[in-house]
């Protein structure tokens, strides 16, 4: 077998003179390492949707790597009864957050990119720190500062967390995507005398739906995953999203591992259905987190 | 200054995002670092000064968990960062010629991004079960089955190289990232670049060699640097996986229990000057770096 010692890239042999066999070689290698890789990253959905669907009784661990013998939806009603309450309470979160935070990032990305004023590179860089902070550098402090203002507890604070710190990301996002829109069009607009706020509203808010996609997309999944600003923010129990809840009912014991991975699956549910329906957005995100927008 | 009419309304329409920013970043820290000077701990917030959270933590070996958390994320970050860019860099190469099923293999590898560290950590405790072979679960007892057995081990309990276990799940879940910088990178270089090196009879692996990796310090230093801010705060993996147990706590960690559990606010904070110190000598130059050269294009 060829297939297992050829190595992971094209084989040190000139292209025109490789030989049939080793070329179909070398691509049935590639395929096979590919497949090999996409084994490792699916071991662990494999894990959790098998344990999920089985009962009580089955779900013992010594058979943990065999399918159902009867698939229930048992451990899923339990994992749905428990995290519910939290659900709501992510989306009641995730929802006005992602909307106010985008908005923000569209209108200072505009204004970063295309309608400028002395300094605005210094101050770009200024909101961009932001980007790169450990949230436990300002944690002790903005707990303080909350209960020093009497701020709404709970979901509110929450919220209001998520918008600010995410301002330096959305903004990125935004500014690198209106770079891209022709300097001609916003000059046209200003030949028309038309200002700031007109020329944002008609020429540059029809062409962005992509980057609000974007954006929304990458706020929706983070905040939906965050777990450290909410352990830190929320005390009662009552008000957790549901990541906190989560590591809460999975962190004990007694809870059988078919709940604990039904719970997880459960959890996760609308970020991988964000990322199934609209990955290439995610990607796209993703690669302007590395400021190479 | 003339032309302020021009520019006015657009520094006005920031306006908010640079006090939100100014206040909640950039006080904030202020005001952590003077906690981090206080002898906060227990009662309400005094006011004097006190190098006593940072006398705790320094010389090393002064705070057993400390010295501990240390030694964890720095073996977490090695194990982290070099799988990461080694998987995610393999994966690349093997798609960048265009192979059919791109789309679908992508979308596998990238999946893992859009699950939480704590869900992720879930299942990843269970497989990291350290429980061996025929009475344990997860991966020990796939490799007990697959007559792997000396694979089993301890995993993130192993007294010794533990952290390096925990850096798995973190692996798993940021290879595709990597991957998707590399593939960004490998198909930035230019078509003719390399067919050039080819009609000078430069084999494929050359021309890789010699043609396409110098283009790619760039991502590269992207990568880590993304990489490396991730590593040295993370919290809520190690929290989903080992809870607060001593053996995998990692400064994050650390300075959780110590405001939740000891209620020590100000070591806390000396805790998040650290690591904010730690980010910043990663980050900045990088920052200005980038800036740079966008300045330049």
């Amino acid at each position: 077998m060829t297939t297992t010692s050829a190595p992971p890239i094209p084989v040190p042999a000139r292209r025109t003179r490789r030989p049939r066999g080793r070329r179909a070689a070398a691509l049935s290698f590639k395929y096979v390492a590919l497949l090999f890789f996409a084994i490792l990253i699916l071991l662990p959905l494999y894990i959790l949707l098998v344990a999920s669907f089985k009962g009580t009784a089955e779900a013992d661990p010594s058979n943990a790597w065999a399918l159902p013998d009867t698939w229930t939806f048992g451990a899923w009603r339990d994992a749905w009864n428990q995290l519910r309450p939290n659900l709501a309470n992510s989306f009641y979160l995730v929802i006005p957050a992602t909307v106010l935070s985008t908005v923000l990032g569209s209108l200072n990305g505009f204004v970063l990119s295309r309608w400028r004023f002395p300094g605005s590179d210094v101050v770009f860089l200024f909101l961009l720190f932001g980007l790169f902070i450990p949230y436990q550098a300002v944690m002790i402090p903005l707990g303080q500062l909350f209960a020093d203002v009497d701020f709404p507890s709970g979901i509110p604070r929450l919220a209001f967390a998520h918008i600010v710190y995410g301002i330096p990301i959305t903004t990125l996002i935004f500014r690198s995507y209106y770079a891209t829109i022709p300097e001609d069009l916003i000059e046209a607009a200003r030949m028309d005398r038309a200002g700031m706020l007109r020329t944002y509203w008609s020429v540059v808010l029809p062409l962005s739906a992509p980057a609000f996609v974007v954006a929304a997309i990458w706020q929706f999944t983070s905040i939906w995953n965050d777990f450290l600003f909410a352990v830190f923010l929320i005390t009662d129990p009552s008000k957790w999203p549901v990541t906190v809840a989560l590591n809460n009912t999975t962190g004990s014991l007694v809870t059988p591992y078919n709940l604990q991975m039904a719970a997880a699956l459960l959890a996760s549910l609308p970020t991988l259905v964000v990322y199934i329906l609209l990955g290439r957005f995610f990607i796209r995100g993703l690669l302007a987190g590395s400021l190479k927008g | 200054m003339k032309n302020i009419r021009r520019w006015g309304p657009g520094l006005l329409m920031v306006l908010p995002s640079i006090l939100l920013i100014a206040v909640f970043v950039y006080g904030l820290i202020g005001w952590n670092v003077k906690v981090s000077f206080s002898d906060w701990r227990q009662a309400q917030e005094t006011t004097g000064f006190s190098t006593v959270a940072y006398s705790e933590l320094f010389p090393p070996g002064t705070d057993p968990a400390w010295t501990e958390a240390v030694k964890h994320v720095l073996l977490f970050t090695g194990a982290f960062m070099i799988g990461t860019l080694l998987i995610g860099a393999t994966i690349a190469l093997l798609l960048d010629k265009g192979v059919k099923g791109e789309g679908f293999f992508r979308a596998i590898y990238l999946f893992p991004l859009a699950v939480s560290f704590i869900a992720a950590g879930v299942v990843w405790r269970w497989l990291m079960n350290p429980a061996p072979g025929d009475r344990g679960t997860g991966l020990n007892l796939l490799f007990d089955k697959l007559g792997l057995d000396f694979l089993a081990n301890e995993w993130y309990l192993g007294p010794d190289w533990g952290a390096t276990a925990l850096a798995l799940p973190a692996i798993w879940a940021l290879s595709g990232y990597v991957m998707a910088l590399y593939l960004a990178g490998f198909r930035g270089v230019p078509e003719e670049l390399r067919e050039a090196a080819r009609m000078d009879g430069a084999s494929e692996y050359r021309v890789y060699r010699h043609v396409v990796f110098p283009h790619l310090t760039p991502v590269t230093l992207s990568a880590l640097i993304i990489l490396g801010h991730i590593s040295i705060k993370v919290f809520d993996l190690i929290v989903a996986i080992g809870g607060k147990q001593f053996i995998t706590q990692t400064p994050a960690v650390y300075m959780w229990i110590l405001i939740f559990d000891a209620r020590d606010y100000a070591k806390g904070a000396a805790i998040a000057t650290i690591l904010l110190v730690a980010i910043s000598f990663l980050v900045i130059p990088y920052m200005i770096y980038t800036v740079r050269t966008e300045r330049r294009t």
